[in-house]
């Protein structure tokens, strides 16, 4: 069976320009040959430090860039060339929380709004039911639905990183991709986030694909990690193993820096 | 001998349209000469407010600092004039900020901020100056340091523009260093080198005030670590005992909330609720409203109970007979202390 998302030596190009024409004199190689799969339920941890390629990674897999050449498949298909329908259920099908709650969260549009504006684009809830469709999904993140009708500024950090949390699963996702989603948040908040996402893992069968810095956050969730470095993947392994007996010098070098009081 | 700083009964508010914020509120603590203090907290707890108040680097109004007394080797600076302050900030109080793109000009060289630094106190001709300034970007391990003076801000990433912070603030030798989140905005490899820089270079008999929210960082760096929640200092101790044996219940849940390879497959011990708001600090302990083993008696405000040796708590519980041997029992014990390498069996275990 194939895995959930495979990426096939995937390549992300962002063009340099110059001058008034705006002629394209080269390339910055964000991503350059990234190859990693994703099982059905399984937790990926993907970690990097700034730069090195694993945001524009988690985009092209959101289709929000254009890859340059290489393969998305989901289920084995791949998923460039899907169309219409095909295209909408992999939109459903791949979901985000992004890093930072207070950016992410359209300040003028209520919790409801916010909750099942992609419900009513994907004709997964109506008018008339909507309301009920996200009282369930606070509930699944551990709100209440008396805030249904607040706006954004009406919440702390973590409580709109779970509406972020709702929003993105209100589609029925696969895979969640979380990218550096609870790195913005105070350690006490940031437990808070990462117990409701293993519960959710095990409620919905999710699979997670986890970008972070934070090592103590992969080592804490990820099944599997994945060590990126200037848009390569350097080494990928079960994280126990990758943990205890790092192969490439660079993720030696990242477990070397990490400061943790429980070394 | 005075210690190299001392505060008493620090209080810092700020004006605002809602009300006045409480950010430090009540906090006495000293420094002493070779001690490196952490000051660890999360966001709105006061700890910034506090590290800026000692240099009075907050705008003021809206900030508002009051103080028993803030001493520096004994001198009390509020008996100083503006002038004798400006005399000591730079030259006998290095300040490193969070975010050196902020804090360094982006309309000046870095070279020319360096030698601005230098001349400040000290009649030095500017070729003179230049040539230390070069001597720094040396040392802070900028390579080619004749290019990077004539550099703009923008042209360093942020480790490199940490360094020029780093050598700014120590261009004088100072004798307090205070340091508000030095490697926050930096990837983990750039911080290991940036804190390495920092213990390398600081002059031995100097004393480091580090403010940072990260529980690693402190554990590499501190020797005593002070623990703030809501304005007010909770816990003191010496940076191994506070690991090995936290004795507030806040220290407690903050690393029992730690992810980490320990965590593995089981639930992290978050803290319900949130952070209060510094507008309205709640009555008696701040904590009690999130505490597990809050009692009737929190409603009123607990003191600082000495619980060891250089080991202070804000918990009744370290007053009530075996009640800090429980506290202790709740504790996730890391039985280790850090720097050892193995994750500790004992973290392992369930908590109470």
């Amino acid at each position: 069976m194939p895995p959930l998302l495979e990426i096939r030596d995937l390549r992300t190009y962002y063009p340099i320009r110059r001058g008034v024409l705006a002629r394209t004199v080269g390339a910055v190689r964000a991503v350059d040959g990234v190859s990693l799969a994703v099982e059905a339920g399984e937790a990926v941890g993907l970690v990097g430090e700034s730069g090195c390629g694993k945001t524009t990674l988690a985009r092209t897999i959101l289709r929000l860039e254009t890859p340059h050449s290489g393969e998305i498949r989901l289920d084995g298909v791949d998923v460039a060339t899907l169309r219409g329908a095909a295209l909408k259920a992999y939109r459903r099908a791949v979901q985000v929380v992004f890093q930072d709650p207070f950016a992410s969260l359209n300040p003028r549009h209520t919790v409801l709004d916010l909750v099942t504006e992609g419900m009513l684009a994907h004709g997964l809830a109506t008018p008339a039911n909507r309301r009920e469709a996200a009282a369930r999904l606070l509930d699944d993140v551990g709100l209440s639905a008396d805030l249904l009708d607040r706006y954004p500024h009406a919440f702390s950090g973590g409580q709109r990183q779970r509406i972020a949390i709702a929003r993105a699963l209100a589609l029925g996702p696969r895979l969640l991709i979380c990218d550096e989603a609870v790195s913005a948040l105070d350690l006490s908040v940031r437990a808070q986030i990462l117990n409701l996402l293993a519960d959710l893992r095990e409620k919905h069968g999710l699979a997670y694909l986890f970008i972070t810095h934070d090592l103590g956050v992969v080592q804490h969730l990820a099944d599997r990690i994945v060590v990126m470095r200037r848009g390569v993947v350097v080494e990928s392994g079960p994280a126990e193993q990758v943990m205890a007996r790092p192969a490439h010098p660079y993720t030696r070098e990242l477990l070397a820096a990490a400061a943790t009081p429980f070394h | 001998m005075p210690p190299l700083l001392e505060i008493d009964d620090l209080r810092v508010g700020f004006a605002t349209d809602a009300g006045e914020i409480r950010a430090v509120d009540g906090v006495s603590l000293a420094l002493q000469r070779g001690e490196v203090l952490g000051l660890v907290g999360e966001s709105g707890c006061g700890k910034s407010a506090l590290a800026l108040a000692v240099p009075r680097l907050l705008p003021m109004p809206p900030a508002r600092i009051e103080a028993a007394a803030i001493r520096l080797d004994g001198v009390d600076l509020a008996t100083l004039s503006d002038h004798g302050r400006r005399g000591l900030r730079g030259r006998r109080i290095g300040v490193i900020f969070q975010e050196p793109m902020t804090a360094l000009s982006p309309l000046h060289r870095i070279g020319d901020q360096l030698v601005e630094a230098i001349r400040l106190h000290r009649r030095l001709p500017r070729r003179e100056a230049r040539g230390e300034a070069l001597d720094w970007l040396a040392r802070v391990g900028i390579a080619d340091p004749v290019q990077r003076l004539r550099a703009w801000p923008h042209e360093l990433s942020g480790g490199m523009q940490q360094r020029v912070m780093i050598a700014m603030a120590l261009v004088h030798d100072p004798d307090l260093i205070i340091a508000d989140e030095p490697t926050t905005a930096l990837d983990v490899t750039t911080q290991a080198q940036v804190l390495e820089l920092m213990r390398r270079l600081r002059r031995g008999n100097s004393g480091l005030l580090l403010i940072t929210h990260d529980m690693g960082v402190i554990a590499v760096m501190a020797t005593r670590v002070a623990v703030m929640y809501a304005g007010q200092i909770v816990e003191t101790a010496p940076s191994r005992e506070l690991f090995a044996r936290p004795g507030h219940p806040y220290t407690q849940a903050l690393l029992a909330a730690l992810p980490s390879a320990a965590t593995r497959g089981r639930r992290l011990q978050a803290i319900p609720g949130q952070v209060p708001s510094p507008l309205a600090w709640p009555t008696g302990c701040r904590f009690r409203d999130r505490c597990s083993r809050a009692m009737p008696r929190c409603a009123a405000p607990p003191p600082l109970y000495t619980w060891g040796d250089g080991h202070e708590v804000r918990c009744f519980l370290a007053e009530m007979p075996g009640g800090a041997g429980d506290a202790r029992g709740a504790s996730r014990p890391p039985a280790e202390a850090p720097g050892s390498n193995e994750p500790s069996p004992a973290a392992a275990a369930p908590p109470g």
